[in-house]
């Protein structure tokens, strides 16, 4: 019945979403991370989502779930701070930290939770709707 | 020989397709942040008459005892949803090519499901009706 197809894909986006959601956490945990290595430092991560075509035969083409093909890292450059005081400083004294927007993963964070909520609606709907399917006739 | 097809009529149908258009908006739903997704969706009142028109509960009309009547759901569900399925208008331009606006896509869901329990009403009735004409009570 083409009606369970829904529970795979609410649920891909669910997991996508989760992912997202671990990628944020994991940039807002590390925007103070600092490092005298420019090349070691914490570079902002993001996931890239890709829609999956699935389907067999007759419906080749019918599902399209969501995935996270990979994570990847920010191609943006590391913030330069003169502190010669730091323990991590480097031989000139820099010491280095993630170029991290905490307002844009806040408006990444708050995204994902609605993406997540709305696929939560959609899984609970489908679930109603092919229960009273189910119940047809009493 | 009382036809059970023509009794329900194009609920049945009408029932598959709401099912298979709940999926297609599912499907945008879920791919609301992918970049270079276009939603699609069903255009209803074509694929309906698309069912009916393909004998989804007209029978053709037989002369003979070998003649064949219609067959019923002979285009599958899948196929017919495919044929009438088109591609949204994007409200609003976006960066990465991704055409889904959600808030539209939630009402479209929301909607779907009504009209599905609404037909499942119908068929329900109908049901019970014939119960109720076979027990007499």
């Amino acid at each position: 019945m083409s009606s369970f197809k829904i529970f795979d894909i609410a649920g891909s986006a669910l997991s996508a979403q989760s992912v997202r959601l671990n990628t944020v956490a994991s940039n807002l945990a590390n925007a103070n991370t600092v490092s005298g290595d420019k090349e070691s430092v914490y570079k902002a991560r993001y996931p890239v989502f890709e829609t999956v075509i699935a389907g067999i035969g007759r419906d080749a083409g019918s599902t399209a779930s969501v995935r996270v093909t990979e994570v990847i890292e920010s191609e943006k450059a590391p913030l330069a701070r003169y502190e010669p005081g730091n323990p991590v400083a480097d031989a000139d004294g820099f010491v280095y930290a993630p170029d991290i927007n905490p307002v844009e993963q806040m408006v990444d964070m708050i995204s994902a939770s609605r993406s997540f909520q709305n696929n939560i609606e959609v899984m609970n709907t489908s679930k109603e709707m092919l229960l009273a399917t189910l119940r047809l006739g009493q | 020989m009382f036809d059970l097809d023509a009794h329900i009529g194009l609920h049945a149908d009408a029932l598959r397709l709401r099912s298979k258009r709940s999926e297609m908006i599912a499907r945008n739903l879920a791919n609301a942040d992918t970049p270079g997704f276009e939603a699609r969706d069903i255009d209803f009142r074509q694929a309906l008459s698309g069912a009916r028109r393909e004998g989804g509960a007209v029978s053709l009309t037989a002369t003979q005892s070998q003649h064949l009547r219609g067959g019923n759901a002979s285009m599958d569900n899948a196929q017919l949803a495919e044929s009438a399925s088109m591609y949204r208008v994007p409200v609003a331009p976006s960066v990465d090519g991704n055409t889904v606006d959600v808030q539209l896509e939630q009402a479209a869901f929301s909607e779907n499901a009504v009209r599905y329990q609404t037909t499942l009403h119908f068929v329900n009735s109908k049901l019970r009706g014939l119960m109720t004409a076979l027990t007499g009570q």
